[in-house]
């Protein structure tokens, strides 16, 4: 219940910020348009097709794509880095709710506003603008809505470690930055990783965290193989759930024993 | 408040004020050694990534709209060079937004110095000349792999053309920074056109539609940072139908949107209101 209430708070904290959320749509649309220009210029050079991905099922992993980041927030402010430099973090720290699960429903509720605004809207763009290829199987929306939610937590728990950096380094800036790179070009945002070699595509799905935020959720949209593979993929993002998870609740157990919080 | 950039203050003092304005600025910054080593190899992360994306498009595709790897690659290593350049020299501007909100812009305008150099010193981030030698140098590369002729002019242009593509991001971070005088939530959206803009330069402009053509490559410039003055580096003609040396008028067109930004900054200025807090 009381998790429910922080989902809620953080529903509406996020839903304040309408002007946010529109500059933020609109600066993903101009992502999509320069992404898919480029794909679709490598697919028409090849035969219209590449890696498994014809055009309109290109225009739909860019365009979802541009849309999920924002679901995901795949680059969020180190909010909890900078309490916990601060020292604002004992704050949440003296409430009787572990500070990982606070923080995880916090971060649901942002991605709910966000399924409906920033998802939406580039979405709709590009629709208008492009043939997006639309998923045949019914199943599929279901999957897909599994893996959003799914894909939101490994990426929370991804921002999470992050920050949690910070109750050794007091700067999070350096893994932040380390987050951002990778999660864009190991994630799929900037091609997808099926352009790279199979094996070395396999590899970063299995061993890495994060095709499960961009990536894995895209495929199964555009319905890249057949139903057993999507099932696949969502497995891949519950194992990535499960690990992540548990490896916050342990650096946040650590973090705390180092935690100096200064003044009074 | 708008004239406080015409202080009373001779040009040398002035001078040296925003030398100590860097320097305090970069002594800070080097505290926190373990993160800025990181954030410094980091930078150069960041200049590699642009050129991964090169490397994995062609390993799935031989030609990109009509033009080879080699030709690519050099468009790809001039925008990345020239878009290091400027946000290492004015790339904090984005953060006017923050200054208009809390109010600490008054105390930027008090100061008889220029308010944008101020930003610009203020928030210098000394961990991006690791992405600024890294795009200099893959562009030496780029150029040798694409066998282009070591005449004067071209090896002129060569050295012009990252700066006059830096002076064209430049005057897009300001210009968009500008924003945040008439809507201080305007958040993330100039980095549509300035992280937007370096991509877009990244690639040959006939990848992309008429429409983003002729907003982005000529409307904003953006075609000559990279497509222009490689091909003029290249010898190549412009598949468009542009004159074969059009790339060596990319410094008339960096003064120009520089020029531009100053106007709009100047108008900005002139509008601004203190939160009066």
């Amino acid at each position: 219940m009381k998790y429910l209430a922080l989902a809620a708070a953080g529903f509406r904290r996020h839903a304040t910020y309408r002007q946010a959320i529109l500059a933020a749509v609109v600066t993903n649309c101009i992502f999509g348009f320069l992404r898919l220009a480029v794909l679709l210029a490598v697919a028409r050079a090849g035969m219209g097709d590449v890696a498994g991905y014809d055009e309109p099922r290109l225009g739909t992993f860019v365009w979802a794509g541009q849309g999920l980041i924002g679901v995901v927030l795949l680059w969020a402010p180190t909010e909890l880095a900078d309490r916990i430099r601060t020292g604002d973090v004992i704050a949440d720290l003296l409430r009787p709710v572990d500070l990982v699960w606070q923080q995880l429903a916090g971060d649901l509720g942002r991605a709910a506003v966000a399924a409906l605004t920033r998802f939406v809207g580039p979405i709709v763009v590009g629709a208008l603008a492009f043939d997006l290829y639309a998923p045949r199987r019914s199943a599929t929306y279901l999957l897909f809505g599994c893996s959003m939610v799914l894909a939101t937590v490994v990426c929370f728990g991804c921002r999470y470690l992050v920050n949690a950096a910070a109750y050794w380094l007091l700067d999070a800036r350096g893994p932040q930055v380390a987050w951002t790179l990778l999660s864009g070009a190991l994630g799929g945002l900037y091609f997808p990783l099926w352009f790279l070699p199979r094996a070395a595509a396999l590899a970063l799905v299995v061993a890495t965290p994060f095709p499960s935020v961009i990536q894995l959720p895209l495929d199964i949209l555009v319905e890249r193989g057949a139903p057993g593979e999507q099932v696949a993929c969502l497995a891949v993002q519950a194992g990535w759930v499960v690990a992540i998870l548990a490896l916050c609740r342990w650096v946040q157990r650590q973090g705390e024993r180092k935690l100096v919080v200064q003044g009074g | 408040m708008a004239r406080s950039s015409k202080g009373a203050s001779a040009p040398r003092p002035r001078l040296v004020a925003y030398v100590h304005l860097v320097r305090a600025q970069i002594r800070s910054q080097a505290q926190y050694r373990a993160s800025f080593a990181i954030d410094l190899a980091g930078s150069v992360a960041f200049g590699v990534l642009d050129l991964v994306t090169v490397f994995v498009l062609f390993r799935v595709s031989r030609t990109l709209a009509g033009f080879v790897f080699a030709e690519v690659f050099l468009m790809t290593a001039l925008a990345s060079a020239a878009f290091a350049l400027a946000d290492l020299l004015v790339g904090n501007v984005e953060r006017l937004s923050f200054y208009v909100r809390t109010g600490l812009f008054d105390a930027v305008l008090v100061r008889p110095l220029g308010a944008l150099p101020q930003l610009v010193a203020m928030d210098v981030a000394p961990r991006r000349v690791g992405r600024v030698a890294f795009g200099m140098a893959i562009v030496g590369v780029a150029a040798i792999h694409a066998g282009v002729a070591p005449t004067p002019a071209r090896l002129a242009l060569l050295i012009a053309a990252p700066i006059a593509g830096a002076v064209i991001f430049g005057a897009v971070f300001v210009g968009t920074a500008t924003v945040a005088f008439w809507w201080i939530d305007s958040g993330e959206l100039g980095n549509g056109l300035t992280y937007g803009g370096h991509d877009f330069a990244a690639y040959p402009v006939t990848v992309y539609g008429a429409l983003m053509r002729r907003l982005l490559a000529y409307g904003l410039g953006f075609a000559f940072v990279a497509y222009y003055p490689a091909l003029a580096l290249l010898g190549r003609p412009d598949p468009l139908g542009a004159p074969a040396h059009l790339g060596y008028a990319a410094p008339l067109i960096a003064l120009a949107a520089a020029a531009l930004a100053g106007l709009l900054w100047r108008t900005g200025l002139r509008h601004y209101r203190s939160a009066g807090s």
